[in-house]
């Protein structure tokens, strides 16, 4: 009984967002209840099964599902410590973002079709987060990329159109370098099951220069999803979806799927040592560090909001990057639980902007002048994620920066922290005029485009925006709890740096 | 045992295109049924003989090797004996919509359709050279004449085209197999491999006949005739062209070389084929990239997927041989998946322009979600039976080391993910006006199953490929290195 529940719970969390989007597509357009039901009871089941094999984990079992594609080539689902912390992440995220989905798509077309792939990507993270080797991983990847293309072109227009196109020509191109250097790797030394440390090191001398343009290939694959720079491009032109697509999507799928990959790479498939020992643990915190600067002087540039937060994207998760470039205990703690709080920050950011644009039609930044007044709580939980990005403490960007800026000290590598301090500064400087014409300008005597909503659609909507508001808080604060993802993450380092 | 119901297996549906032909049209569903639908019980008999004891051979009309006819059924051939059942079982069901027993062309369809069903199953029992020369003219000319058979200006003219390539391709076949005969006496495809040897008129032989099937298989610069063979026929008739009946050819090849001939040394020959392949899935893709026509996109789309099969002959390793029957199998799925799909868009719509497609998953979200996971099994993009392929076939590159290869086979996906995303992207476009497609034709609800059945299986072939892979291991060409 024991050994099936093992064995069937890592499918079981993929499974049930798929059946989701499947039974959404069977039932179309017309059953709107239905399908609001279906998501919400998903996303909740979703949730408990994440908490349920979360107390697996923590009690040091490790719930694997394995089936054989080719013979010797295996998929592989596997719970660990940091596959259950992205998981925990998505599924968290995903509830309020259904929530806050559902009140902001209402009465818009196509809106089965809308939570048909949103469900399928949900499910696609969920593999990508449970991957137990680099071709499972590789195959939620694409499947994330296939899935989430519907969603950016949502809207139909010419331009989502070509932003869907754009995105499809880095991701795929991006795939294609990921799979060749997959094949190779797989030559090499056969599958790459993710180990603590990496499986690599026994190669590291007869296989060295293939070993190093197989990580640099794997780079470009999974860097193209995490917007390094010069592969970023992408992403401020896929801010034409939906603001719930950019939110999730954006801010906790697609860009930390890259991101976590790099994760994975590093740490579980490569091992640290190994990246310092074939010498590409410099370029990788070189070009880390540059998409930080490069990200946020471009984020201080844009009058639009949502792009200003997608240039903030670029930046934000080269954090995490940085932290697992950087090397050592320290400051791969600041990296990895970076993943968690930038999630969390940035949804909060989406989730407002998304309301801004959505009942007041606001857009540009310069429209924002006084809208703390009439919006008190969205502007509230927007200033909240804003100050958080600065790393102000308490806010749960305070703890990230300290850790990664205290771990680059620890690794002899102090130019980090200038740079960490030059990104505040400059993250402060796009963020703080924000917030002062929120709460300081004059409101305008008319707003662009007023919609007239429901009060449980605004409800849900600002709702969702305070709670991921209070989360965000709430692990920033609750840093010390031996519940939150700081000490998660501490002791799945521990495992890395024995 | 086996030996009827292999018998059966060929003649059951030659008897049933007769009795379409002969018997009144009320009898004509009749007729269908004992065509097809007994089919996959008979062939589980051979199957377990062949799984239990390996290559299973009947020599027809009392006659033994060298002088009577032969047939032979080995892993390979019985893996494309169940993928003609399967996809022409599945095709049918569709088939069935449009040309159901009574309307117009239902008559003159059936029967062609049994006699293909027939004459495949024959030429891929066959064992020697002249019974395939027979069967393949017969699949050829039946083909043409589905191809014609709505009589639509643009089908009859490329139904033209395409005889007058496919004789010449055939004429060419023929003098091959004459001049084998002068040389050895024997016809029997098994027996070449110790009676052949290697001289200028035995290397003519052989390249005159793979010449001629490499004309059939439509590869580039051969391709010519396909893209509006298979951009005009039938919904049904395009599917099973491209899924199977262009692979024959290339089945019969692979046939020759490693079987007929696998002594000679070929490493030449064995480049320019695969030069030929890669030629064939740059142009086929960029061609398709242009095309205004979703049904001449499929078409080109299949010039460029057939390139992959001729890719098996430099990399010549037991993972290639897997990779290429994969990709036959998978690809065979989507392909005719992908083109079912277009016929119901097509007859929905009346016309299959690209431009007219805007936000018809609306109304037609079956036949656009089995076009979307076909094409996702075409791209190569996991999980699908095409990625599987693509995996295969990267290994077997990369275990030859071979490159441009390599490379080759990663653009290719790039290459076909542009030229269906490019459908794909029209779809999703808002219609402009709202109401466009006021005046939808219903298309039946089997008609979409059927492309839907054949799409989920291509996906579904992305986990289950054990059982195929080792079918076609066991019925390896011997000598090939892993």
């Amino acid at each position: 009984m024991m050994d099936q529940l093992m064995f069937w719970t890592p499918l079981l969390t993929v499974i049930v967002s798929a059946l989701t989007g499947i039974v959404i597509f069977v039932a179309g357009e017309r059953h709107a209840l239905l399908r609001i039901i279906l998501n919400l009871a998903a996303a909740i089941a979703k949730l408990l099964l994440v908490v349920m094999i979360g107390l697996l984990v923590r009690n040091g079992f490790t719930p694997e599902f394995r089936v054989s594609l080719v013979p010797g080539l295996d998929l592989v689902l596997r719970a660990d410590a940091l596959s259950m912390l992205f998981a925990s992440l998505s599924a968290v995220l995903w509830l309020v973002t259904t929530v806050y989905a559902i009140a902001y798509l209402e009465r818009s077309p196509n809106r089965a079709r809308f939570f048909g792939f949103f469900s399928l990507c949900v499910a696609a993270t969920m593999g990508i987060s449970m991957a137990g080797n680099l071709l499972t991983f590789f195959i939620f990847y694409e499947l994330l990329t296939l899935t989430t293309w519907p969603l950016v072109v949502h809207n139909g227009t010419a331009t989502a159109i070509r932003a869907g196109g754009t995105y499809l020509r880095y991701t795929l191109s991006g795939g294609a370098l990921f799979l060749v250097g997959l094949v190779w790797l797989y030559g090499i030394s056969g599958p790459q099951a993710f180990v603590a440390g990496g499986t690599l090191a026994d190669h590291a001398v007869d296989a060295r220069l293939s070993l190093q343009i197989i990580f640099v290939l794997l780079t470009i694959g999974m860097g193209v999803k995490a917007a390094l720079f010069p592969l970023h491009g992408w992403l401020p032109k896929a801010m034409v979806a939906p603001a719930p697509v950019s939110a999730l999507l954006h801010a906790v799928a697609v860009v930390k799927a890259g991101a976590f990959g790099l994760i994975r790479l590093v740490e579980d498939v490569y091992g640290a040592d190994l990246v310092a020992d074939l010498g590409l643990d410099l370029p990788l915190l070189l070009i880390a560090a540059f998409t930080i600067l490069y990200g946020s002087v471009q984020a201080l540039r844009q009058v639009d909001l949502k792009k200003r937060l997608a240039f903030s994207t670029v930046s934000q998760v080269s954090y995490i990057i940085l932290g697992i470039a950087i090397g050592g205990p320290v400051a791969t703690v600041g990296g990895i639980v970076h993943l968690v709080h930038q999630g969390l920050m940035k949804i909060i950011l989406f989730f407002c902007a998304g309301i801004f644009a959505n009942l007041l039609g606001v857009k540009r930044i310069d429209q924002l002048d006084g809208i703390g007044r009439r919006m008190p709580w969205t502007s509230t939980s927007f200033t909240v994620g804003a100050l958080g990005m600065i790393g102000l403490p308490p806010v749960a960007g305070f703890v990230s920066k300290w850790y990664l800026g205290a771990g680059a000290v620890e690794a002899g590598r102090t130019w980090v922290v200038a740079i960490l301090v030059t990104s505040s500064v400059l993250n402060a400087a796009y963020f703080l005029p924000v917030l002062k014409r929120i709460w300081l300008h004059p409101p305008p005597d008319q707003w662009p485009h007023e919609a007239r909503v429901s009060r449980l659609e605004t409800g849900s909507l600002v709702g969702s925006a305070i709670v991921a508001a209070v989360l965000s808080l709430g692990v920033g604060l609750l840093a010390g709890h031996p519940l939150s993802p700081l000490n998660w993450v501490d002791s799945i380092v521990a495992g890395y740096f024995p | 045992m086996t030996t009827e119901a292999l018998a059966l297996i060929v003649f059951l549906p030659l008897l049933a295109a007769a009795g379409a032909v002969v018997l009144p049209t009320a009898w004509l569903g009749l007729s269908i049924r004992v065509g097809l639908m007994p089919l996959p019980l008979l062939l589980l008999i051979p199957t377990l003989e062949v799984l239990e004891n390996g290559a299973y051979r009947i020599a027809l009309a009392g006659h033994s090797a060298p002088l009577g006819i032969a047939w032979q059924l080995d892993p390979l051939s019985l893996l494309m004996l169940w993928l003609n059942v399967g996809m022409t079982l599945l095709i049918s069901l569709h088939a069935n919509c449009s040309f159901r027993p009574g309307q117009p062309h239902a008559h003159r369809f059936w029967p062609l359709w049994l006699l293909l069903f027939a004459g495949m199953n024959a030429l891929l029992l066959s064992a020697d050279l002249f019974n395939i020369y027979v069967t393949l003219e017969l699949v050829t000319l039946t083909a043409i004449g589905l191809i014609a058979l709505e009589g639509k200006p643009p089908a009859l003219r490329a139904a033209m085209r395409y005889l007058l390539l496919a004789l010449l391709a055939s004429l060419l076949y023929l003098l091959g197999v004459g001049l084998i005969y002068g040389q050895t006496g024997v016809l029997d495809l098994y027996l070449l491999a110790e009676r052949l040897a290697p001289g200028w008129l035995s290397v003519t032989a052989i390249a005159l006949m793979i010449v001629g099937l490499l004309i059939k298989a439509a590869i580039f610069p051969l391709h010519a005739w396909l893209p509006a063979a298979h951009g005009n026929a039938p919904g049904p008739v395009s599917a099973i062209l491209s899924a199977m009946v262009v692979k024959v050819s290339i089945y019969l090849i692979w046939r020759l070389w490693f079987w007929g001939v696998p002594e000679w040394d070929l490493d030449r020959a064995a480049l320019l084929l695969g030069v030929l392949g890669g030629m064939a899935i740059v142009y086929g893709s960029l061609a398709a990239l242009v095309q205004q026509r979703l049904k001449l996109i499929i078409a080109y789309s299949t010039v460029a997927q057939l390139g992959y099969l001729l890719l098996l002959f430099p990399l010549a390793s037991t993972l290639a041989f897997q990779a290429a029957s994969y990709h036959l199998l998978s690809h065979g799925m989507a392909k005719a998946a992908m083109f079912l799909a277009a016929a119901n868009i097509l007859r929905s719509l009346g016309t299959d322009r690209l431009r007219h497609l805007a936000g018809i998953d609306q109304r037609l979200p079956l036949d656009v979600f089995a076009l979307a996971l076909g094409g996702v099994s075409i791209m190569g993009l996991p999980p699908s039976g095409g990625f599987l392929a693509k995996w295969l076939f990267l290994e077997a590159a990369w275990s030859a080391r071979a490159w441009s290869w390599l490379i080759l086979i990663a653009l290719g996906g790039l290459l076909a993910a542009a030229y269906l995303f490019r459908v794909l992207a029209v779809v999703c476009l808002h219609p402009r006006r709202r109401g466009n497609h006021r005046h939808l034709k219903r298309t039946p609800d089997t008609a979409s199953l059927a492309a839907m059945l054949l799409a989920v299986g291509a996906i579904i072939a992305g986990f289950t490929s054990a059982p195929i892979l080792d079918l076609v291991e066991a019925g390896l060409p011997p000598g090939l290195p892993r």
